[in-house]
């Protein structure tokens, strides 16, 4: 007798029809006339539902249906078939040819048959679960082993220290979700001493977002090389990653670059969460339009500055934050970002974030997506004692020249976080020593300027303002009183060295032979938490 | 910072003259500003309302200025009332003391209805 165990069964991974692996009976010392081919049933073949509801063997010239399977089963000489049936489920069938006596099936080779079913449909019930089961774990293997490739990826990547600058505190944080996403940030010491600060996410999860994340950032580092700009960065690799990205993802990326020496930050913005500034006076989105990455070419990236005062954290972040869930699935959001850095009472930020969030989301949270944070917190000029220089210029002793003095000091002071009232005191002192020098000193001689100087050591800040009236004794004037003045009896004029006086905490003079200098002094560590 | 040329004008209101002065006070502001209280002075106008709200710089020549024009309204027994004064330049004219001399009000209605 020769015999092909036929067997099909569901579709487990939801193919179109389904597959009939077969068994081949064991050989016996008796030659095999014929092996009859496998053949599959569809699974709206009505042979399918026939056999579902018959017992024992079925022999097949008896049976008229409109069945592709039944036909095909006859023309390859199928006699008789005898479904396999386990726990109610049809799950294969042992068809066989004729006798290779030519007779005809007794009853008895018929229950033998039966039996033979009845036995064997357990066993290859079995056979098919254990073939399951070793594919399920074959593809859960090869995922587990795409995330391990994909963290790798990411981890490798990622910055192995931070930074370390005096006067700033830089921290990151990053968790990758289950599904690995396409998070990153770097950070990259330009030759001009400033430091270049990214952080970035790529659409889409696991090896291919990882791919793409490793493109990305070297990319921004060969670009931040050769363009200082962040708006022309984010242009360049935008360009060149376009033609390349696979369909359908795109990267959001935030570049900025960080002077700091004076707090000054220069940045744009491919599409990506607007970072915040938090600190003493409120919290600010630091806004700035751009295109993700990798979406369309020939973009321009919108440039926008600030400069960061002592106290101030610069906030970076990825969606993991902001778009996690409670567990009535409310999400954390922007609204109650800005709140909670509204109440920042200072310190570690992202420790700060962290609680906000576990509060939030409740101890059995599933993470969904990577969370990374980075923040960068200005603790004003190093207090190290070395001086810091914010200003050294000078300017042509013309009317009107003050105007140009205070405004480029006033820049060049903005990173030591003086309030605005002590700002605008210290505006009024450098245009009245300037036009004092421009006017007294150089006689408003054109060709005689007046330099001015700012330099700070984080507890002091001076300004000296240079004229070339050294040498020269300049009479002590008068305190100006205003009852004289009014009574006609003193000039009205005669106010500028009694206002830079009262405007700084002291005013010294400096005379060379040559040179006369008004030393302007701002006394930073007393008064900074007191105005 | 740009200089903003500065400028003076006269207003009647509420039965007195204001003058609105925008711009630099420095010492480009002298005639204009001379002109414009020599107007008011004309006008019979007792206190002369000073507008400081869109003056954002006064330096001490322009602090000369306002004691020479608070020397005159002295002469005529006038009264000088500003307002609209940033809360530095007020601290200023607290420092000069010229504030002992002319009131100071944050907007024309508070200091109209102080007259």
């Amino acid at each position: 007798m020769t015999a092909r165990l036929t067997t099909f069964w569901k579709n487990l991974w939801g193919g179109e029809r389904a597959v009939a692996p077969t068994v081949d009976e064991p050989a016996t010392s008796a030659p095999v006339t014929a092996i009859l081919p496998a053949v599959d049933i569809a699974p709206n073949d009505p042979l399918l539902a026939y056999l579902h509801n018959v017992n024992g063997p079925v022999e097949i010239a008896r049976l008229q249906m409109e069945s592709p399977a039944l036909a095909e089963m006859k023309a390859t000489g199928v006699v008789i078939c005898v479904p396999l049936v386990s726990q109610g489920e049809l799950i294969g069938l042992i068809n066989l040819g004729s006798r290779r006596s030519e007779q005809e099936y007794s009853s008895d080779d018929r229950k033998l048959l039966a039996d033979l079913a009845t036995q064997a449909a357990p066993a290859v019930r079995v056979a098919q679960l254990v073939r399951q089961q070793q594919i399920e774990a074959a593809e859960r293997e090869r995922v587990a082993q795409e995330l391990r490739v994909a963290a790798l990826i990411q981890q490798t990547l990622l910055p192995q220290s931070l930074p370390e600058l005096d006067g700033w505190g830089i921290d990151a944080y990053y968790k990758p979700a289950r599904a690995v996403g396409g998070d990153f940030y770097d950070f990259r010491s330009l030759p001009d001493g400033k430091l270049a600060i990214v952080i970035g996410d790529v659409t889409d999860k696991g090896v291919p977002a990882a791919l793409v994340m490793a493109t990305t950032r070297t990319l921004l580092r060969a670009a931040s090389e050769r363009l200082g700009s962040p708006g022309a960065v984010l242009e360049r690799v935008n360009d060149l990653l376009h033609p390349d990205i696979p369909a359908r993802m795109f990267v959001t990326c935030l570049y900025a670059v960080l002077d700091i020496q004076t707090g000054h930050l220069l940045y744009a913005n491919a599409g990506h969460d607007l970072p915040y500034r938090a600190g003493p006076g409120g919290v600010e989105e630091l806004r700035a339009r751009g295109m993700p990455l990798g979406l369309l070419p020939g973009m321009g990236y919108e440039e926008k500055e600030i400069t960061l005062s002592p106290g101030d954290t610069l906030l970076l972040y990825s969606d993991g934050l902001v778009e996690a869930h409670d567990p009535q699935r409310q999400m954390y959001g922007f609204p109650k970002l800005r709140d909670e850095l509204a109440d920042f009472p200072g310190g570690d930020l992202v420790d700060y974030l962290l609680t906000t969030l576990h509060n939030f989301v409740g101890p059995h949270w599933e993470q969904e997506d990577d969370v990374t944070l980075v923040t960068i917190r200005y603790d004003g000029p190093a207090h190290n004692g070395a001086l810091t220089q914010l200003a050294d210029f000078t300017l042509p002793s013309a009317p009107g020249n003050e105007r140009e003095a205070m405004a480029q000091i006033a820049e060049a002071v903005a990173s030591l976080g003086l309030s605005p009232d002590r700002l605008e005191k210290l505006k009024t002192a450098v245009a009245e020593a300037t036009m004092n020098g421009m006017e007294h000193g150089n006689r408003y001689r054109e060709d005689l300027p007046v330099r001015l100087q700012a330099e700070s050591d984080g507890q002091q800040l001076w300004v000296r303002i240079t004229d070339h009236g050294g040498g020269t004794d300049i009479p002590d004037p008068a305190t100006p009183d205003i009852d004289l003045k009014l009574a006609g009896l003193q000039s009205p004029r005669g106010w500028g060295l009694f206002l830079i006086k009262s405007m700084v905490d002291e005013m010294n003079v400096i005379d060379d032979g040559q040179h006369h200098t008004l030393e302007l002094v701002i006394n930073l560590a007393e008064k900074k938490d007191t105005d | 910072m740009e200089h903003k040329t500065f400028d003076a004008a006269i207003r009647h209101t509420d039965g007195v003259v204001a003058i609105d002065m925008t711009g630099d006070i420095d010492g480009a502001a002298e005639a204009a500003m001379n002109a414009a209280y020599a107007q008011a002075d004309a006008a019979g106008s007792d206190p002369v309302l000073l507008n400081f709200s869109d003056v954002g710089y006064i330096n001490s020549t322009g602090i000369a200025l306002i004691v020479g024009l608070l020397a005159q309204a002295r002469k005529s027994h006038r009264k000088l009332v500003t307002y609209g004064l940033s809360d530095h330049y007020q601290e200023i004219f607290r420092i000069t003391r010229l504030s002992d001399f002319m009131g100071m009000y944050d907007d024309e209605a508070s200091a109209l209805q102080q007259l």
